[in-house]
């Protein structure tokens, strides 16, 4: 059998199938047994790895993982039915401790619906709001996405160290708190789920914005945030319009993902990105999504986001662009909450309705805001409105600015071509 | 509430005439059956017994191979519930998945302490 591919089988299956299976194992162990729940899961995997190179990939790999994990699980129940490490107190996990009921029990806990169940509650739980975001992503990434230590340690570009310190953490609150992996009842969902999104929103930026993780990683947190995302649509309970609405802003974004840089590794802007490239079986599924998240009266952030990234998609070209319009979301979102990085893109889009002088009159209202002062983007627009106002000595200062500011080695490259062809 | 102790004899013999379906099912049933009780706070436990023992007689100085009662009478399983009285605890019995497959129950209060 050839090693690669059985790799390559069982990493694409991890990424899928290990949440989920931790998530079942956790629901039968109790949260204060996550480690045991982890060890459990890996076990299968180095087992599914030892065993297929030998006999092959089973007709259904996916069957194989989850029964032997659940195997592993029955072993373990019987071994600690009298010790005190798991809680089987409750009603269900009593029907645990007897033969009678062991097998059908523990198959009860594996049936596909509860899976699912038992996977969403996990991502609510992971995303307790008492939970830091970047705890709760830490975590969501580690177990609930298969991720290594040193993966995730990748993504946020800090030390495994850290990520093991953040693990800790957050274990620590679940077991003090005996925090249960269960989706909220009705009357939570909608700010629960609110913290879900932002966690799975955050988790997309840092594969599609960040220019310094390495590709395969960017790539891996793309495609996970959608499937956490696919996942709450999956489930009746979850289906609501600011999920759809997320999910095809994401979507949107995605489809562009690939032609945001040129072979080299250069960033490419939006206006000179070869529109050719983008992905319009994803950009059909966003339409889907953003249809589906306009019933009801929500109007989220996530909805209007996704609508002017839609207008983006929907443009043939850049200048045939649908400015007007995308103008109205801006200010629709301004007007849910103010928030400088929005009033700095809202601005972006003057620029090119109504050219850089009056681009340059809105922005002397944000002048001194301390979060644009120390962010690159700031600069690098105010420096690209001097330029077209042809006040190049400016201008070249800003792109200089701009360049103290980012750490991408790829977002210095471009500013550095940029000042290169400013005139004089 | 006292405690009762069920006792479930017999049930053994025709085990292998059924199919994987049927014995599914018949667990499901146990399931099913404990399952009520557990969630109502009438479970203590239990568990099912193997066939093979030994018995002490004769003041434990002679030991036999086997357990002492066989076939119908042989001890197959046993639970242990909570119940308000006998006549409950019967009741509670008649649901028993091991007639199923031809088992008795005895229902024995615990003697209390």
């Amino acid at each position: 059998m050839n090693g690669e591919h059985i790799d390559n089988t069982l990493n694409h299956l991890f990424r899928q199938e290990s949440g989920k299976m931790v998530a079942v194992l956790i629901k039968i162990f109790g949260t204060e047994n996550i480690e045991l729940a982890e060890d459990v899961v890996q076990d299968a995997l180095v087992r599914a790895l030892e065993t297929w190179k030998f006999k092959g990939i089973p007709d259904n790999p996916r069957a194989w993982l989850y029964r032997t994990a659940k195997n592993r699980a029955i072993d373990i129940v019987r071994r600690n039915k009298h010790s005190r490490l798991i809680d089987f107190s409750d009603p269900q996990k009593q029907l645990l401790t007897s033969s009678y009921t062991l097998e059908t029990t523990m198959n009860d806990y594996w049936k596909e619906d509860h899976i699912k169940d038992d996977f969403l509650g996990m991502m609510y739980a992971c995303c307790h709001p008492d939970i830091s975001q970047e705890n709760q992503i830490t975590f969501i990434l580690k177990s609930l996405c298969g991720f290594s230590t040193k993966e995730v340690a990748k993504s946020f570009l800090t030390s495994e160290d850290t990520i093991s310190k953040r693990l800790y953490r957050t274990k620590e609150y679940f077991r003090k708190n005996k925090i249960r992996p269960i989706i909220p009842l009705p009357n939570q969902i909608a700010s629960r789920t609110g913290t879900v999104l932002s966690a799975i929103y955050l988790m997309f930026n840092e594969g599609y914005n960040s220019t310094h993780v390495d590709q395969l990683i960017r790539k891996d947190l793309i495609r996970q945030a959608m499937l956490l995302c696919r996942s709450l649509l999956s489930e009746k309970r979850t289906q609501l319009p600011e999920v759809f609405a997320l999910m095809a802003l994401m979507c949107f974004h995605a489809a562009r993902a690939d032609s945001r840089l040129s072979d080299h590794g250069e960033l490419i802007l939006l206006s000179n990105q070869d529109r050719t490239k983008w992905n319009t079986a994803l950009i059909q599924s966003g339409e889907q999504y953003l249809n589906n998240a306009a019933y009801g009266e929500t109007l989220t952030n996530y909805h209007l986001e996704a609508a002017i990234a839609f207008q983006h998609c929907k443009a043939k070209s850049y200048l045939e662009t649908d400015w007007q319009e995308i103008l109205k979301y801006y200010d629709a979102l301004l007007n849910i909450a103010y928030d400088p990085i929005v009033f700095l893109n809202r601005c972006l889009v003057i620029l090119e309705l109504d050219g850089p002088k009056d681009a340059l009159n809105i922005l002397e209202l944000v002048k001194g805001n301390k979060l644009l002062e120390k962010y690159y983007v700031y600069h690098a627009t105010l420096g690209e409105i001097y330029e077209r106002l042809e006040e190049y000595v400016k201008a070249v200062s800003c792109f200089k600015r701009a360049m103290e500011l980012t750490q991408s080695k790829k977002e210095k490259q471009f500013l550095k071509d940029k000042i290169a062809k400013v005139p004089g | 509430m006292k405690e009762f102790l069920l006792l479930i004899r017999g049930g053994h013999d025709d085990t292998g005439k059924r199919s994987p379906e049927e014995m599914q099912k018949h667990m499901e049933h146990w399931q099913q059956w404990m399952g009520n009780l557990a969630q109502q706070n009438l479970l203590v436990g239990g568990q099912p017994l193997m066939n093979e023992g030994k018995t002490l007689i004769e003041r434990g100085e002679k030991v036999i191979d086997r357990p002492l009662a066989e076939g119908k009478e042989l001890v197959g399983g046993y639970l242990l519930i909570r119940s308000n009285s006998l006549e409950e605890a019967t009741n509670i019995s008649k649901d028993c998945p091991g007639f199923e497959y031809g088992c008795t129950v005895e229902v024995r209060e615990i003697s209390p302490m």
